[in-house]
C-alpha cells in the first residue's frame, strides 16, 4: 500500500508540481544546449503541452486547470530555475492567453478558439514591437485593412517575434484603420494557416538564446470576428502590462533562485571541507540570501494585489486603470529586472571561477547571461520616464 | 467650462483631430491622445481650475471625453 496514492511515477498532485517536475527532470537537463545552440527548448514545451499546460489558465469547464495569476507566476519562477528561456516562453504564452480570456470570451470566434486552444494544446506568441516603433506597446504603424467577404488584411514588420517560427498563432496590435492616430489600436490574434512569416534577421544573443526571437515580417489575414472588441488600450493597462511584468518578474525570480542555488552548493563543499571554519563566501552568501528574499517578498506581493484586483470586476478593473497601479506595476519590473542581476553577479562573486566557467557544475554564467536581458526587455529608461511622467500628478493621497 | 477645457485639449492633448470637431462624448484616446499627453492634460486643468485630481480619479475614464473631464472637474468644485 502507497502513503500517497496521487503520487505515482505518472500522476502529481497538482499543476504546479507537474510543472516542478518538468523543470527539474525535462528543462534543466536541456539547459546548456538549448542555451549554446540557441535553439528553441523544444523538449520542455513539449512536456507542457503534453501535461496540458498551455491551458493552465483556462477555465475548468472549458477543459483547463483553471490557474489564476500567482499559481502560474510560481510555474514560472519553478522553470526559470532550471531554463530560463523555456520559462520565458511559457510566460509569454501565457500573457496572450490571459488577454483573451479576460476580454475576448464575449466574442463566439474566441470561446470556440479557447475550446481550440485547450484540445490541440496551441502555442501562441506576440507581435508587440513594430520597425519605426520600437518596444512602445501604445503606439502602432501598421493598420487594418478590410477585405472582401467579413475579412481583413494586416501585415505588420516586427523588430522581433518571440519563437515566432515555433507558434501555432501570433496576438499584436495595429492600428484600427489607415486613418487611425498610432494609438488608436486594436488587438487582434492571426492564425497559423492565415499568415506567413519572412524571417529577416538572425537571433545570436548574449543571453535568453532558447526564446529565438528574430526579426519577422508577419503578413496576415483574418475574419473581422478575430478582432477584439475590447480596445488594445484597455487589454493593455488590465492585462498585457500586468501579466507580462508579474510573469517575467517570475522568471527572473527564478533564475536569482537558480543561481544562489548554485552559490549555496558551493559554500557548503567549502565548509565541509574545512569544519569549524566558516568560509569568506559565506558572508556574501548572507547578503545575497537577504537579497533574494527582497526580491521574492516583492514579486509576490505584487501578484497577489493584482490577483485579487483582477477578480474584481467593477473595482479591480477601476484600479487597473489607474496611474497608480500602472506606476506599481512599472516598479516590480525595474526593480526586479535590476535585482536579478544583482544577485546573479553576486553568485558569481561566490562561486568565483568555478562559478565563471561554463563546464563546472558550479557555473552561472548562463544565468548572468539570461538575467541582463531584463533590464532590456522594455527598456528600464523608458519606464522610469513613464513614471516620471505620472508622478508629476500622482498625489500618493 | 467646457470651452476652457477644449481650449486646455487644443494646447496639450496632441490630438490627430480639431478638438472642436470632438463631440463632448468623442473618445479622446481614439482621436489620438497618449498616456504621456493626458498627464500634461490633467497638470493643465490643475493649474487652469486651481484643483488636485485625487488619485482614485486618475485613471483613463476620468479623461475619456471633454465631458468625462467636466463631471470630474464639477465634482471637485461642487463645495466651492
Amino acid at each position: 500500500m502507497r502513503d500517497h496514492p496521487l503520487k505515482t511515477e505518472e500522476t502529481v498532485s497538482s499543476p504546479l508540481e507537474a510543472v516542478q517536475r518538468i523543470a527539474t527532470e525535462i528543462a534543466g537537463p536541456a539547459a546548456d544546449a538549448v542555451d549554446r545552440e540557441a535553439r528553441f527548448p523544444v523538449e520542455a514545451i513539449d512536456a507542457l503541452k503534453k501535461a496540458r499546460m498551455m491551458s493552465a489558465l483556462v477555465p475548468r469547464e472549458l477543459g483547463g486547470f483553471g490557474c489564476g495569476m500567482i499559481e502560474l507566476a510560481a510555474m514560472c519562477e519553478a522553470l526559470g530555475q532550471h531554463c530560463a528561456s523555456a520559462a520565458m516562453v511559457f510566460a509569454m504564452h501565457h500573457i496572450q492567453v490571459a488577454s483573451v480570456l479576460r476580454h475576448a470570451m464575449g466574442q463566439p470566434y474566441y470561446r470556440d478558439y479557447v475550446t481550440e486552444l485547450t484540445r490541440g494544446q496551441l502555442l501562441v506568441a506576440s507581435a508587440t514591437s513594430e520597425v519605426g516603433i520600437g518596444g512602445e506597446m501604445r503606439a502602432s504603424k501598421c493598420a487594418v485593412a478590410p477585405g472582401a467577404g467579413g475579412r481583413f488584411t494586416l501585415d505588420k514588420d516586427c523588430t522581433t517575434i518571440s519563437y515566432g517560427a515555433q507558434a501555432d498563432d501570433i496576438l499584436f496590435q495595429a492600428r484600427r484603420n489607415a486613418d487611425s492616430p498610432p494609438n488608436d489600436q486594436i488587438f487582434v490574434l492571426v492564425r497559423k494557416k492565415d499568415f506567413t512569416l519572412t524571417q529577416k534577421g538572425a537571433w545570436d544573443t548574449l543571453g535568453m538564446r532558447g526564446t529565438c526571437s528574430p526579426p519577422f515580417l508577419l503578413q496576415s489575414t483574418g475574419e473581422d470576428g478575430q478582432i477584439f472588441a475590447t480596445p488594445f488600450a484597455d487589454v493593455a493597462s488590465e492585462t498585457q502590462v500586468p501579466f507580462s511584468h508579474v510573469l517575467w518578474s517570475n522568471v527572473w525570480l527564478g533564475i536569482a533562485v537558480g543561481a544562489v542555488r548554485r552559490a549555496r552548493a558551493f559554500v557548503r563543499q567549502q565548509a565541509r571541507a574545512k569544519p569549524g571554519t566558516v568560509p569568506p563566501s559565506a558572508l556574501r552568501l548572507a547578503e545575497v540570501a537577504s537579497m533574494l528574499q527582497s526580491m521574492r517578498t516583492n514579486v509576490h506581493d505584487v501578484a497577489s494585489e493584482c490577483e485579487t484586483l483582477m477578480k474584481d470586476d467593477v473595482q479591480g478593473t477601476k484600479a487597473l486603470s489607474s496611474i497608480a497601479f500602472a506606476l506599481k506595476m512599472n516598479n516590480l519590473k525595474v526593480s526586479s529586472s535590476q535585482m536579478v542581476a544583482q544577485i546573479v553577479h553576486q553568485a558569481l562573486q561566490i562561486c568565483g571561477i568555478m562559478g565563471y566557467k561554463n563546464d563546472s557544475k558550479f557555473a552561472v554564467g548562463r544565468h548572468l547571461r539570461d538575467a541582463l536581458s531584463a533590464a532590456l526587455m522594455v527598456g528600464n529608461d523608458r519606464i522610469y520616464a513613464t513614471n516620471a511622467s505620472m508622478l508629476l500628478v500622482l498625489k500618493d493621497d | 467650462m467646457k470651452d476652457q477645457i477644449r481650449a486646455i485639449l487644443k494646447e496639450h492633448a496632441r490630438l490627430a483631430v480639431d478638438v472642436d470637431a470632438l463631440a463632448d462624448d468623442g473618445d479622446l484616446y481614439q482621436a489620438g491622445m497618449t498616456s504621456h499627453a493626458s498627464v500634461n492634460v490633467m497638470l493643465a486643468l490643475e493649474g487652469a481650475f486651481d484643483v488636485e485630481f485625487p488619485d482614485r480619479m486618475l485613471r483613463r475614464g476620468v479623461f475619456e471625453s471633454v465631458a468625462a473631464i467636466r463631471d470630474a472637474l464639477t465634482e471637485l468644485t461642487k463645495d466651492r
